[in-house]
């Protein structure tokens, strides 16, 4: 089992990142983009047989270590 | 006094922080991260700068679950002072210590150079020697500076006297460095016995490298 892990930068905390990255696309001019944003994907490849409890249990590393909640929002995809 | 100064793998100002004490007087220990236990007689724990754990996943993150950094919390929560500059302020935030977080610096630079910073509140253990609205020449070394707190825990600090300095000109006025919220460079904890700042105090104890104003900032501790 997969689990695959985002981690962003919460709305309203600013992205220095995804700023300049909307900057740069901007002077190769491409149109119409409202915003970037940049974040990280965290692949964790799990013993689990039940979905739940693999949710569950990355959602807690998500919590402790992998995301600082202070500033970061998480999504855990599981994929069997 | 006597001075704990930790050491993760990736640490690099661990030296010049013990030169530092010990040129002040005070006695030093370095401690490495593996230890469980702080020496028994310290009256200050310094976590110094560099990049623990290569900065991997976010700075300061993976540092903070290094066996010594459970004696840190229970030595700052029975009212020990503990000091971090720079990665060790990542660490404290990432650790609980102190509120906020660090982000990457808004201009995505390494920034690398000799800063005024103005002391906002000198009524603790760490700035007592400096006087308030004090212009000190500090300097900075920082990729992940941008300090960060929401609107409330921002008011928090304020009402509390919880920030220490902030990144001023030579006026003595604000000035955004890194994109910090407030222009802040460094804050306690609501019961003043923990401290964090981006600016390396360790790094100015002589005029001719340019500031000595380091120097009553550490020896603070010793009163």
């Amino acid at each position: 089992m997969r689990a695959i892990v985002n981690v962003y930068l919460k709305n309203g905390v600013l992205d220095p990142q995804g700023k300049a990255t909307h900057h740069a696309l901007e002077s190769l001019e491409f149109k119409g983009i409202k915003d970037v944003r940049i974040g990280k994907q965290i692949v964790l490849e799990l013993d689990h047989s039940d979905s739940e409890q693999a949710r569950k249990d990355v959602e807690e590393m998500c919590d402790s270590l992998l995301a600082n909640t202070v500033i970061e929002d998480y999504t855990v995809e599981i994929v069997a | 006094m006597k001075v704990a100064v930790l050491r993760f793998p990736g640490t690099n100002c661990e030296f010049d922080t013990q030169y530092a004490f010990e040129k002040l007087g005070y006695a030093t220990e370095l401690v490495w991260h593996k230890e469980t236990t702080l020496p028994s007689d310290i009256n200050l724990v310094v976590i110094p700068g560099g990049f623990s754990y290569g900065d991997y996943l976010r700075s300061g993150s993976i540092a903070r679950f290094s066996p010594i950094m459970r004696a840190v919390v229970n030595f700052a929560n029975k009212g020990g002072k503990v000091l971090g500059i720079c990665n060790g302020f990542q660490i404290l935030t990432e650790v609980g210590l102190l509120p906020g977080a660090l982000k990457r610096n808004s201009n995505l630079h390494f920034i690398s150079k000799m800063q005024r910073i103005r002391v906002e509140n000198n009524d603790n253990a760490f700035l007592n020697r400096c006087e308030k609205d004090e212009v000190l020449q500090i300097p900075i070394a920082h990729a992940d500076g941008n300090y960060y707190i929401d609107p409330t825990g921002l008011s928090d600090l304020e009402e509390n006297g919880q920030i220490l300095v902030r990144y001023c000109d030579a006026n003595g006025k604000s000035m955004d460095v890194n994109g910090s919220i407030g222009s802040i460079a460094g804050i306690c904890n609501k019961e003043k016995n923990v401290f964090g700042l981006m600016p390396h105090p360790e790094r100015a104890l002589d005029k001719i490298l340019g500031s000595d104003d380091g120097i009553k900032m550490l020896k603070g501790f010793d009163s």
